[in-house]
């Protein structure tokens, strides 16, 4: 399995990582290399196995219904680039 | 004052008990250390007031006998764990200038217990990476100077921004595993997703334990692979690691992964008698081309064991092949969906953009490197659509049959398993990975499994090389048996002679 | 399926008749305090990031907690939908980039959703009843608000709603109708209020719908669908369904081809208009999330969600058609609220006796809902409490007040006496009815005496009598009892 430079241009995309296109080819070479890495698992015989959803048995633990957080705008804000009146404030969205 | 940085943390522990030693005092030793090992590049962050500040406190519950079990020991903490307004930027471009306003759970534990915060650690970006070389920081040296290396010319690498020639520590936990080998404090927090604290271990010649997944918290741990990360210790001794993972493990209702176990007094296991242990030896960890040096490094471990009472059997693990291929999808696919919340609107770097996209694209080229990008990509690819159930399904459905080879193992009666670390000892920095990613990815052939399992492992120092650089012996345990591997890492430490630590060059 | 309810509801074309095919995929807010995987409030409005925790808002290592209430009303919805609870489910990422969805990706439930296939009984009218199938429930996060239109380049994001827990309640292709799809959601509403896990509040945006329509020539295989997104309104669910079944019609009629897409209903101008954007579809790389378990759930933790569920609407209709003799018509309005439905009950049993049940309901689906209406208030708070209207009722039973001073009564319960007693407020204002004849009597010549011209009309005239009627009931500030007078007056004016 290799992808092409098209689908390099589309993982980034999805990524939302911007590559430039002298980087493509590059990366392209990247992405096969470990793809070819990974081909040794083709091989192996997955018949009725399960993937793997919990490392350990153990049961989802559940929170009781309290409202025991939030209430720290300044906290959640601090960090930001940019905000306005307790807002984050991005460029606009283009639909 | 060189004295205090070449204390165990459990002989610093008993003096400041006695109060021979203040903790005021060992915490300046170890800030001057650091002082004068600058040019290891360990550090990304040194707390020295708050250190202090917390040694003076930590002083006075000594003085009132209410010392924790930590008290006024100086620890150094992973760039990964979040320390509240502190530098947390997992050393990577795109967290910059990020001080969280909360405190991960294992540092808080070492906080309640009287530990001292010496500052943060550089490792790899967003842990990915053996060699610590993928830093936003730079890369960090070893203290274990190349072989046939003078003083001299080692000081000169150092004070490059580069470091070429020097040795690596290993990854991600490299500034962890470096500071603790150099004596730049007792013992340092580090996290261990394929391998990151036990192959670093291994190429510093000191201790690392990743325990079984869910032992500690990964509540304020940047995340890299969900199911694969965990917290664990770095320290010179058996004794000194278990005594920081006692602290740093334990349930947490803020972590829906974190075992609700009790932590069992890990140091009491150190010195257990391992009589009638038995000890498996898989022979697919034989591989082929493996050098004899390490062979025979295993075999002299075998042989330890078996002095010490325990029973060598040959074990097989068929599946073993499989796991690092499996871990290159299921660690990048986790990875490409817990860093998208690293897109500057919240926190960290923001590159400018004319919508939002292309703030996102920008934000995100400029602020991860190129092993972080990498992984992304291929993260995102095995998940997306008509890949999934190839890989990504593929790969987890791997993953069961590989525990499953394990949980055959321990149903026969087995306790541990013994393997080599590392397929090699430390590599030059700047010396592997350049032409093809996956050159770097083999340091973790025999440490993955491990994570793919779910299983603790264990790193002890073992021996040199012919060249004189320590190699490493590691010990897979049952879930949740981390004592059993005290146990049997105390009796390997023992056998092989404490592991003489190397005197400053670097400064 | 009948055919002569489809044939009913087909769509005549330039070319022939066609039939509609709707599906809905209704999302509700759960009702609880806290958010599905952050103790942060759900509560409505608040500052901006107020309701916000550091989980809420995706900072580096914060991780996810489920919230065992968001569970059980799941489970609670499910088996009032008369569904499969699924005793293990797991939760998926949802993965893609927008700013308030601060992770980056979204937790839902992809491959195995807590809930599974169930169905609702929707009636339309006394004699149309269908039956729709439920593929689905699952739960989910809501996402946060993005202002768009506060500035001309920038977007203000709130993440308070980030987080809130969400049931989505996915349909079969079951409806024919804008009708049936509008009785569909209003019956799902009242289905999720009787059970208390969402207060179906579309104003508030708690209940909203992603309207799927297709159009085909009767028996034709299914066309091709398109997704009208975030209706808000049961009224605009109609509508677009209306004007997308519309669409597709001129659009096969003229040739084209129907493309899948998602669109979104503009109420103003009446249309649906694509949301595709120049960009491929999202793909969305769903994988387990690998910071949460599978949920197990225990059958003692079904059956005591079982054993505690209310009555539900289908059940209470057709219990009261039984106890209490109502037609199905006025069973189906009073139990359309389960507030209304209690108020009723509690009304016709009140003090151990059992009144008359069409009376009681009479008075509540009339003026007291009116007015309730009209003041935008359940008919709890109208002013009457089920011990007033019960002794309302009783007061015209026993004869003490006319239906007419009842009215009176009632203008004063709403307004200036509300909460007060109708038989004291009968005896403090003089209320009751005159049924005296002698009385009425009197006050009937009275009125003939001074309008004898119009009492010789009347003769002729019948029609006359109710001006009467009126003429007399003013003479007796209005307690006169109606029919009384109506009846002496005919006697006398010999009509």
């Amino acid at each position: 399995m290799s992808v092409d430079l098209n689908t390099v241009r589309r993982i980034a995309h999805l990524a939302r990582i911007a590559v430039s296109e002298a980087e493509i080819p590059h990366l392209q070479g990247e992405i096969n290399a470990i793809l070819k890495f990974v081909e040794a698992l083709d091989t192996v015989d997955v018949d009725g196995v399960e993937p793997m959803t919990s490392v350990i048995p153990m049961r989802l633990p559940m929170r009781e219904d309290v409202v025991a957080d939030g209430d720290i705008a300044p906290l959640v804000l601090a960090n930001a680039p940019l905000t306005e009146d307790g807002f984050f404030v991005v460029p606009k969205v283009i639909e | 004052m060189t004295d205090l940085t070449s204390l165990t943390l459990a002989e610093a522990r008993d003096r400041l008990k006695q109060r021979a030693i203040s903790s005021v005092e060992i915490t300046r030793a170890h800030l001057g250390a650091i002082e004068r090992a600058e040019g290891l590049n360990t550090f990304v962050a040194i707390t020295a007031e708050k250190a202090l500040q917390m040694a003076e406190a930590s002083d006075a519950r000594l003085a009132r006998k209410e010392a924790g079990p930590l008290e006024g020991l100086p620890i150094g903490v992973k760039d990964l764990y979040a320390t509240e307004g502190v530098h947390t930027q997992a050393c990577s471009h795109i967290l910059d200038g990020f001080k969280p306003r909360y405190e991960s759970t294992v540092t808080a534990n070492l906080w309640r217990d009287g530990a001292v915060m010496l500052g943060k650690l550089n490792m790899d970006e967003f842990a990915m990476g053996s060699s610590n070389e993928t830093s936003y920081y730079g890369p960090v040296a070893s203290p274990w100077l190349p072989p046939n290396w003078s003083r001299d010319r080692g000081r000169a690498a150092a004070l490059s921004s580069d470091k070429r020639g020097l040795l690596t520590p290993g990854g991600s936990s490299g500034g962890s595993a470096s500071a603790v080998s150099a004596r730049l404090c007792l013992a340092a927090t580090a996290s261990d997703t394929g391998g990151s604290i036990r192959q670093p271990a291994a190429f510093t010649g000191i201790v690392g334990i990743k325990p079984t997944y869910g032992r500690c918290s990964r509540y304020g741990m940047v995340a890299f692979a969900s199911s694969l990360d965990q917290a664990g210790p770095l320290a010179r001794t058996v004794r000194d690691a278990a005594i920081m993972l006692r602290s740093m493990a334990g349930p947490d209702p803020k972590d829906s992964t974190c075992s609700p176990t009790p932590v069992p007094d890990y140091e009491a296991a150190v010195g257990r008698s391992v009589k009638g242990m038995k000890i498996g030896v898989p022979k697919e960890y034989r591989l082929e081309g493996m050098s004899s040096e390490i062979e025979r490094l295993w075999a002299r471990g075998a042989e330890w064991l078996r002095a010490a009472g325990a029973s060598i059997v040959d074990v097989s693990l068929p599946h073993t092949p499989y796991a690092l291929p499996a871990y290159y999808i299921v660690a990048p696919a986790e990875a490409s969906s817990n860093l998208a919340r690293y897109d500057g609107v919240r926190y960290g770097l923001r590159e400018p953009g004319a919508d939002i996209t292309e703030l996102y694209e920008k934000t995100r080229a400029r602020g991860f490197g190129t092993e972080v990008r990498r992984r992304l990509m291929i993260g995102t690819y095995v998940l997306s659509a008509g890949y999934y159930d190839a890989y990504y399904v593929r790969a987890q459905k791997i993953r069961t049959l590989i525990k499953r080879d394990f949980e055959r193992v321990f149903a026969d009666g087995v306790d541990a398993i013994l393997t080599p670390a590392t397929p090699s000892a430390a590599f030059g920095i700047g010396e592997k990975g350049s032409d093809n990613p996956v050159e770097m990815y083999l340091n973790d052939v025999f440490t993955v499994t491990v994570n793919m399992a779910g299983l603790p492992g264990l790193v002890a120092p073992a021996g040199l090389s012919s060249e004189g650089l320590p190699l490493g012996l590691q010990l897979i345990g049952r879930p949740f048996d981390e004592e059993t591997l005290f146990a049997l890492g105390e009796t390997i430490e023992q056998s092989a002679g404490r592991m003489t630590l190397p005197e400053p060059w670097w400064a | 399926m009948a055919t002569d309810r489809a044939s009913a509801k087909l769509i005549k074309g330039a070319t022939g008749d066609w039939e509609v095919i709707v599906g809905l995929e209704v999302h509700a807010q759960v009702t609880s305090r806290s958010k599905l995987f952050s103790a942060a409030s759900t509560a409505f409005g608040g500052e901006p990031n107020s309701h916000v925790s550091l989980v809420d808002a995706a900072m580096p290592g914060m991780l996810p907690v489920i919230n065992r209430e968001c569970v059980a009303q799941a489970v609670r919805t499910g088996l009032g939908l008369k569904a499969q609870i699924n005793r293990r489910s797991t939760f998926d990422r949802k993965n893609y980039f927008y700013p308030d969805l601060p992770q980056g990706y979204q937790i839902s439930q992809y491959k195995s959703p807590i809930v599974g296939e169930g169905e609702i009984q929707v009636d339309l009218t006394p004699d149309h009843s269908i039956k729709v199938g439920i593929e689905r429930l699952h739960l989910e996060q809501d996402a946060g608000k993005s202002l768009h239109d506060q500035s001309p380049t920038m977007s203000f994001v709130d993440l308070n709603r980030s987080g809130v827990a969400l049931m989505e309640i996915v349909s079969r292709p079951d409806m024919r109708s804008a009708d049936e799809a509008k009785a569909y959601v209003s019956k799902l509403r009242t289905l999720l209020r009787y059970i208390g896990s969402s207060d179906g509040d579309m104003e508030k945006g708690n209940l909203r719908a992603d309207v799927n329509v297709s159009v085909r020539r009767p028996g034709d295989a299914l066309g091709t669908r398109c997704e009208i997104k975030n209706v808000n309104s049961i009224r605009f669910i109609g509508q677009a369904i209306e004007t997308e079944a519309r669409r597709q019609i001129a659009l096969i009629e003229d040739g084209g081809a129907v493309e899948q897409e998602t669109r979104l209903f503009d109420p103003a101008r009446g249309e649906t208009r694509s949301l595709r954007s120049k960009e491929e579809a999202h793909d969305y790389r769903y994988f387990p999330d690998p910071d949460l378990l599978p949920l197990e759930l225990d059958p003692a933790f079904i059956d005591a969600m079982a054993a505690d569920l209310p009555e539900l609407p289908d059940a209470k209709r057709t219990r009261f058609m039984a106890d209490y003799g109502l037609s199905p018509y006025d069973a189906s309005i009073l139990v359309a609220e389960r507030e209304t439905a209690d108020f009723f009950e509690d009304s016709v049993n009140h003090g151990g006796a059992k009144r008359d049940a069409k009376a009681v309901a009479n008075w509540l689906m009339g003026d007291i809902s009116a007015q309730a209406n009209a003041q935008g208030v359940a008919v709890a708070d109208a002013g009457l409490s089920p011990a007033s209207l019960a002794s309302l009722v009783d007061l015209i039973g026993e004869g003490v007040i006319s239906g007419k001073i009842a009215k009176d009564l009632l203008v004063r319960l709403f307004a200036d006496d509300r909460g007060a007693d109708p038989r004291a407020l009968v005896e403090t204002h003089g209320l009751r009815q005159v049924t005296d004849t002698g009385a009425i009597d009197s006050a009937v010549d009275a009125v003939i005496a001074a309008n004898a011209d119009k009492a010789e009309q009347a003769k002729t005239k019948p029609g006359m009598l109710g001006w009467f009627v009126g003429q007399v009931m003013k003479s007796t500030g209005g307690k006169a009892n109606p029919q009384a007078v109506s009846d002496a007056l005919k006697k006398r004016l010999g009509v």
